[in-house]
This record gives structure tokens, sequence and C-alpha cells, in this order.
């Protein structure tokens, strides 16, 4: 069996997608991490939707402080120039187009970059929180999740069969097994894990990917 | 003159909520910014067939340990109690926990309605009870369950769902510091939803960390006025 990548070295590869004084925002679960690794040299002001923008990495024990908490839930440090908000400020921000990037978790991302990432089949308690708004308003939406169901299904499908987040919003997706642009012209497969071929992680893939002419290795 | 605003304990802050009543429950997730012993008294009080608008629906005693050591009291508490005969909220239930907060449990047994609405969409519906408006337009849930039903109207060729407000009877909520009046600070990210819904209940009971004296608070500083503010408890811990 060939090894995929970790949930750390996704979202590794996705904080390599913040540019330098970007306003990024991380969604619940996987996403979070990338509050750890943004590439060197480059500052990132993190929005974080229950009201707080500017924060540093996840807390230490030592650092832990429950008043001061991302948005799933942990701990975070605080840096100089971080503030505060209630939460129709936060939706303001985010609806209003002040959010430069957003990464969520998906259950399903379709060719035309349908977003679905709240509701699965057997939970119909379990809400969209904050997704459909990030969805909607942020200026770029990147997608880190496994490429695949624990069942081995594909995420990566033609029409979304789980309930929507919204429409057409997703611009890349990073997975344990590729790096994928979504373009007009379809799903562009711009790099693929470490000794995997393409018609690997096509038959993976419900959707149909489109080789990148550069096509590479996902690079760290 | 003043009314003196200031209760002994979170049990007589609640002790007129009627069974029926619509209550906000501010905080933002299972414990940011939670009231947590004015739940807890709500909870011993009993008030029955309430409706219960909050971000989250809470995960319970049981799963609590698994987001903070120790373990806490959440909203879960009113579910298992079963108080409630309606949730409006965005997050009634986590998917990255196991299906067996109460909310769900109650919900799966068809015990308990949910209202599902996106955490800005609920911000911004309070906040119209709030200012007394009649709803406003957002993009959010076009293409979704949620535009279901509802109105929808073009505006500069984009689509948005007409939204209605929310109002409630009582909010409860929790703030860092109080002055007598009820000037209200906040915390870190313990803020979240409770100055929102601070404004719109006819009803608002806060918890704080400190009491302090009128003239003690920043008036600069001062988050939610007193006019929105009616009963305040001081809590330890």
């Amino acid at each position: 069996m060939k090894s995929r990548l970790d949930e750390q070295t996704i979202a590794l590869r996705a904080a390599r997608e913040f540019t330098d004084g970007s306003v990024v925002n991380l969604g619940y679960g996987m996403p979070g991490l990338c509050a750890n690794l943004i590439p060197e040299g480059r500052t990132v002001f993190f929005q974080s939707e229950n009201g707080m923008l500017g924060y540093g990495g996840l807390a230490t024990d030592a650092e832990k402080d429950y008043e001061i908490i991302n948005a799933s839930d942990q701990p975070v440090t605080q840096l100089p120039g971080m503030c505060f908000f209630d939460s129709a400020a936060s939706f303001d921000m985010i609806r209003g187009g002040h959010i430069d990037t957003v990464v969520l978790g998906a259950y399903q991302v379709s060719e035309k970059g349908d977003l679905a990432n709240w509701g699965r089949p057997g939970r119909p308690a379990t809400g969209m929180g904050g997704g459909m708004d990030l969805a909607a308003g942020a200026k770029r939406v990147i997608v880190t999740m496994l490429h695949n169901t624990k069942e081995g299904r594909p995420r990566i499908v033609r029409h979304c069969t789980y309930p929507l987040t919204a429409r057409q919003c997703v611009s890349l997706v990073i997975t344990d097994l590729a790096v994928i642009e979504v373009t007009g012209e379809g799903l562009v497969l711009r790099e693929i894990a470490p000794g995997w071929t393409v018609p690997e992680v096509q038959a993976l893939t419900e959707a149909e990917l489109v080789p990148a002419a550069d096509l590479k290795e996902i690079e760290l | 003159m003043t009314v003196n605003k200031v209760f002994d304990n979170c049990d007589e802050a609640v002790a007129d909520i009627v069974d029926g009543a619509i209550i906000m429950i501010g905080g933002f997730g299972s414990f940011g910014g939670l009231p947590i012993n004015l739940i807890v008294a709500l909870a011993r009080q009993g008030a029955k067939n309430l409706t219960v608008i909050a971000n989250m629906g809470g995960v319970g005693f049981e799963l609590s340990h698994r987001i903070k050591p120790g373990g806490y009291q959440d909203a879960g508490i009113l579910f298992e109690n079963g108080q409630v005969k309606k949730f409006i909220g965005s997050v009634p239930a986590l998917g990255g926990m196991p299906p067996t907060s109460p909310l769900e449990k109650l919900y799966n047994e068809g015990k308990v309605e949910i209202e599902m609405v996106p955490q800005g969409t609920l911000a911004e519906r309070i906040r119209c009870g709030a200012g007394g408006l009649g709803g406003f337009y957002t993009p959010v849930g076009i293409g979704t369950v949620v535009e279901k039903g509802k109105y929808k109207k073009t505006i500069g060729g984009k689509e948005y769902i007409l939204e209605l407000p929310l109002t409630a009877d009582f909010a409860l909520i929790k703030a860092h510091q109080a002055d007598a009046l009820g000037n209200l600070v906040y915390r870190g990210t313990a803020r979240c939803f409770n100055p929102v819904m601070a404004t719109a209940a006819r009803t608002t009971i806060v918890e704080v960390d400190k009491l302090v004296e009128p003239g003690q608070l920043d008036p600069e500083a001062v988050v939610t006025p007193h006019v929105y503010v009616d009963r305040i408890v001081e809590v330890s811990g």
C-alpha cells in the first residue's frame, strides 16, 4: 500500500497558499492545524468566526486560556495587535468580503466546485455553523480533506449527494493524494503525492481530472 | 432613583421564566462565553416547552470531557431534562462527535424540533429583532436547503434570501464585568453572541465574573450599554 499524506502535511501544503499580509479564516477540524504552519517570513492575520482577528498558533498546555479560543474550541495564543468583536460584526466581516482565504473541511466537492461540508446521511442534526457564510463570503475557498471516505469512496464527485454548503465556491482542493484547482475547464490536477501516478489518483476520483501541463509532486 | 438589577444568585434571577418561553443563550461553541451558571439554574428551575435560540445545542456533560479537561455543563442539560420543544441555531450537534449529545438523541427520537440557521444569519436575525427591523436579504444559503420555502429576490444581479428577525422573552448571557447599572464588558472570545443577544430579549439576565460600581468601567470600553440589561448576578469560577 502506498502512503498518503497525513493531516499535518495536508495542512502544511494549505498554509503555503497564504499570502503575506492576508486575512485567513480556518474552519473546524483539520484546517485549524494551519495556524501553526505559516511559511516563514509571511504575516497572516487569522480571523475566527467567534470574534477574533490576529491570533497566533495553538496554545501549549501552559498557555491555555479557555476564553481565547478558535472556532474549533481550541485555545490559541495572543499576538500584539489582535482584537475581539461580537458574532454579528464577525459575520459582517465574513459576508462583506474582508476574508482573503478560508480553509474548510469537506465531505464532498463537485467538479463545478460545489461544496458539501456539514451534513451527512444518518446525522440530520449536525449543523452548518458558519460554513455557509464563509463559503459565500470569502474571496478564496480552499478545501482540505481526505481524498476518499473510510470505505474508499471518492469525495471528489461529479455532483454532490450530501447537503450543499454553497454552489461553485471552491477554488482549490488539497487532499492526501493531490492538489486540484477548480477551473472553468474542469478540475485541474496540479500536484500529486509522491509515488502516485495520474491513473491511480483518477481511479480514486469520480470527477474527471485534467492533468496540468506542469504537473508536479506535492511540494512542501 | 435606579432599579436594583443585582440579584444574589442565579436561581432567583431565572425564577420567573415560564413554561413556553423563548430563551436566547449566549456563547459560541460548547463552552466559550456560555452563561453556565444561569443554564444550570434554569435546569434546576424546570421550566418546560422552551424554545432555545443558541449558536450550538451543547454536547452535554458526558461528551464535554472530550473538549475540555474536567468537563463542564452546557445547554445539553436543558435537553437532557426534556425542557425544550424547539432549538434554533447553527450547530445543533457537532459532526466530529458521536451522535449521543442530548439534543441529537432527542431529535432522533422525534422529541424536539430543530430550525437550522447559518451562523451569520443567526447573528443578523437577532440583530434585526433587537433593532426593530423586519428582516434582511442575504446571499448565504442560496442553492442549499436553507432557501427552502423562503422568499428570494434578485438585487443587482445577485440572488438573495429574505431572513426574518428573532427576539426572545429572556436572554441568558455571560460577560466579564458589569457595573451595578448593567454596563457590560467582555473578555476575549467569550464575547461572541453575548452582546448581540443581550439586545434582543424583553428581559436580559447576565452572569459576570466581577461586579463593580458605576464609574469603574471605562465608558469607551463598554460594549453593552446598561439599557439592555435587566438582571445581574456575580458568579465565581
